[in-house]
């Protein structure tokens, strides 16, 4: 077996208990840590990727249990590449926390490697008992994450997040008993392969169960009419913690397409294509009240949360298409709209720093310091998060729309997407004359922002220009991983095969 | 006995439902707490019901019970433990931050 696909696992959990373990210690200790931890997790991804990016699925089995009894871990072109993008916006979040961010409460920087230790689990995970552990996982360090520093609107934004998700874990829980009720197993490839022999009599409690997951998937993924919550816990949270959740409601995105391929995928069987009546229109209809958050948007980075819920919709969107070309122009965007999204809400901290006491409410506000910088900052990061060109988020669309064109539903998409597209740079084009070009004597400039503030988002703003610079052999490698999702073969007989070789020896 | 206990999950799922609609948070922690019974009852059952069986295949054993569920149900009980401790403690801070016990911090106008 390949321990390399633990790895991305045991290194935040590892460096998550040396941290409550040194909690005394000088915060530039703790901090030292973790960016370490962080930095070798960036190693670690980048190993598995080129491991995994022949189209080899690598199965790691736990405690080596066979497949379908033991837990696996799968790492295939997908899951390795998620684990990627999370390895590196924990990085750039890390430098943010590391410059002073962590300074609220004790346990940032562990809960923050607790959080990397549940995406990285949900993303690698072949189990779907094991997904729900890791959601736990992921959701709890995020609980304690938004609560951070704590305050009135946190608080209170904390509760609806806590409160939903809970009932959200909760039907996850009633959807994965179903399942196994009615099939007997949880390894995911196991259940893809026994859902094609469903008596059709059983075909009633398992499509129910399906949807019950979707319904949980979307609520993680800010699908509407799901997405109340994101705006409010993303919009008053702290910078660095709004900035790692970016790549939250992807995990809800990353678990619908690896589930519905695998399980209720084309050649599934009598489930075959449960969600598709659904996701297609609803990722529409998320991008359009997403659009109206952003124009109606009072804070900036509340308009950053509705753009979190914008691209949200424009991801689902791609995957609701379903075709091989969507779903690679869908993880090309997947990781740009994480970036871009990450660089918007550390920038809004950094203006609303700027600005005093008016903050990053997009009123006038006084002359800033260093205002130029900050300006030209802005422009970069909003043209990359409207997805204008030069920037990556142009080719992400650009993709996305082009993959639609042999869809029945094209007029819809093009439509909703290149109008959205527009308002959301006329809303960004808006709040940046706000912000820079509406003075009010009145108000006092808060304190001149630290150069090396800017650091991460531009490196952020860096990583989507490398991605159009290398966009050719991403995009082939986006392809590649979209036809293992589209053909889950490989990744169901790896799997089975893998718990047979074990058993026989 | 299995239409008693899918009864019993109904009404459980049912008052929690209710419950977690309401606008206090006392009210929602209890009706997330009856939601978590009703699931980890469901989980449970889920293995199919099974008397006097032992949970351990055997050479020669025919009866057995499925020994999963019970695994899983006692994964489950942990974390909504865990959650619900949370949750309490997260309205008591919400309490005494907002100043008022309603879910979305303020009283609603009557």
């Amino acid at each position: 077996m390949n321990h390399l696909v633990i790895a991305p696992l045991l290194l935040p959990l590892l460096a998550g208990v040396a941290l409550i373990l040194l909690r005394g210690s000088a915060a530039p200790v703790r901090q030292a840590l973790s960016g370490a931890a962080t930095l070798a997790l960036v190693g670690a991804a980048l190993a598995l990727l080129f491991r995994v990016s022949n189209g080899e699925v690598l199965v790691y089995q736990l405690g080596n249990w066979p497949a379908p009894f033991g837990i696996v871990l799968v790492a295939d072109r997908l899951a390795a590449v998620m684990v990627l993008i999370t390895a590196l916006l924990a990085a750039n979040v890390a430098l943010v926390t590391a410059r002073g961010a962590d300074q609220a409460g004790r346990y940032f920087q562990v809960l923050f490697q607790l959080q990397l230790f549940g995406l990285n689990g949900a993303f690698l995970t072949g189990d779907l008992f094991n997904l729900f552990v890791f959601f736990e996982v992921l959701l709890i360090a995020s609980y304690g994450l938004l609560l951070h520093g704590g305050g009135r609107d946190r608080t209170r934004a904390g509760l609806h997040y806590v409160v939903l998700n809970l009932i959200g874990s909760t039907l996850f829980l009633f959807a994965v008993g179903a399942l196994y009720g009615q099939l007997g197993t949880l390894n995911m490839a196991d259940l893809a392969q026994r859902l094609a022999e469903l008596a059709p009599a059983d075909l009633g409690l398992v499509r129910a169960a399906g949807l019950l997951l979707f319904v949980v998937f979307a609520l993680k993924a800010a699908l509407a009419p799901l997405h109340l919550w994101l705006p409010g816990a993303y919009g008053h949270t702290s910078a660095p913690v709004a900035a790692m959740f970016a790549i939250m409601t992807k995990v809800g995105a990353y678990a619908i397409l690896r589930v519905y391929s695998l399980m209720f995928g084309p050649d599934s069987g009598p489930a075959a294509g449960l969600i598709d009546p659904w996701l297609l229109p609803l990722a529409l209809l998320t991008v359009a009240i997403g659009t109206f958050g952003v124009l109606a948007s009072q804070r900036l980075a509340q308009q950053a949360a509705y753009l979190v819920v914008v691209s949200a919709g424009t991801l689902l969107t791609a995957f609701g298409l379903g075709d091989g070309a969507a779903v690679a122009a869908g993880l090309y965007y997947l990781a740009h709209t994480t970036f871009a999204a990450a660089a918007l809400f550390l920038l809004a901290n950094i203006l609303g720093k700027a600005r005093g006491s008016v903050h990053d409410r997009l009123v006038a506000g006084p002359e800033l310091p260093h205002g130029q910088l900050l300006a030209g900052a802005y422009l970069l990061v909003a043209l990359a998060v409207s997805g204008l060109p030069p920037l990556s988020g142009f080719i992400g669309k650009w993709l996305i729309l082009q993959s639609s064109l042999g869809s029945t539903w094209m007029p819809w998409v093009l439509g909703v997407l290149l109008v959205t597209s527009l308002l959301g740079v006329m809303a960004l084009a808006r709040s940046g004359s706000r912000l820079f070009f509406e003075i009010d004597p009145a108000a006092s400039a808060g304190a001149a922002p630290c150069l090396g503030d800017l650091a991460a988002p531009l490196l952020l703003v860096l990583i989507g220009i490398a991605m159009v610079v290398y966009a050719g052999p991403l995009y082939e490698f986006s392809q590649a991983a979209a036809q293992q999702l589209v053909h889950p073969d490989a990744y169901v007989n790896a799997v089975l095969q893998a718990g047979g070789r074990v058993m026989t020896r | 006995m299995e239409a008693l206990i899918s009864i019993v999950v109904g009404i459980l799922t049912a008052c929690g439902v209710y419950l977690s609609l309401r606008g206090r948070t006392f009210p929602v922690v209890l009706g997330l707490t009856l939601l978590s019974y009703a699931v980890n009852l469901f989980l449970f059952v889920m293995g199919r019901l099974t008397i006097g069986a032992p949970p351990i295949i055997r050479d020669g054993a025919g009866d057995y019970a499925d020994p999963l569920p019970q695994a899983l149900v006692l994964t489950a009980i942990v974390i909504s433990f865990g959650m619900t401790a949370f949750v309490v403690i997260l309205a008591l801070r919400a309490r005494a931050e907002l100043g008022n016990d309603h879910v979305d911090g303020e009283e609603s106008p009557r």
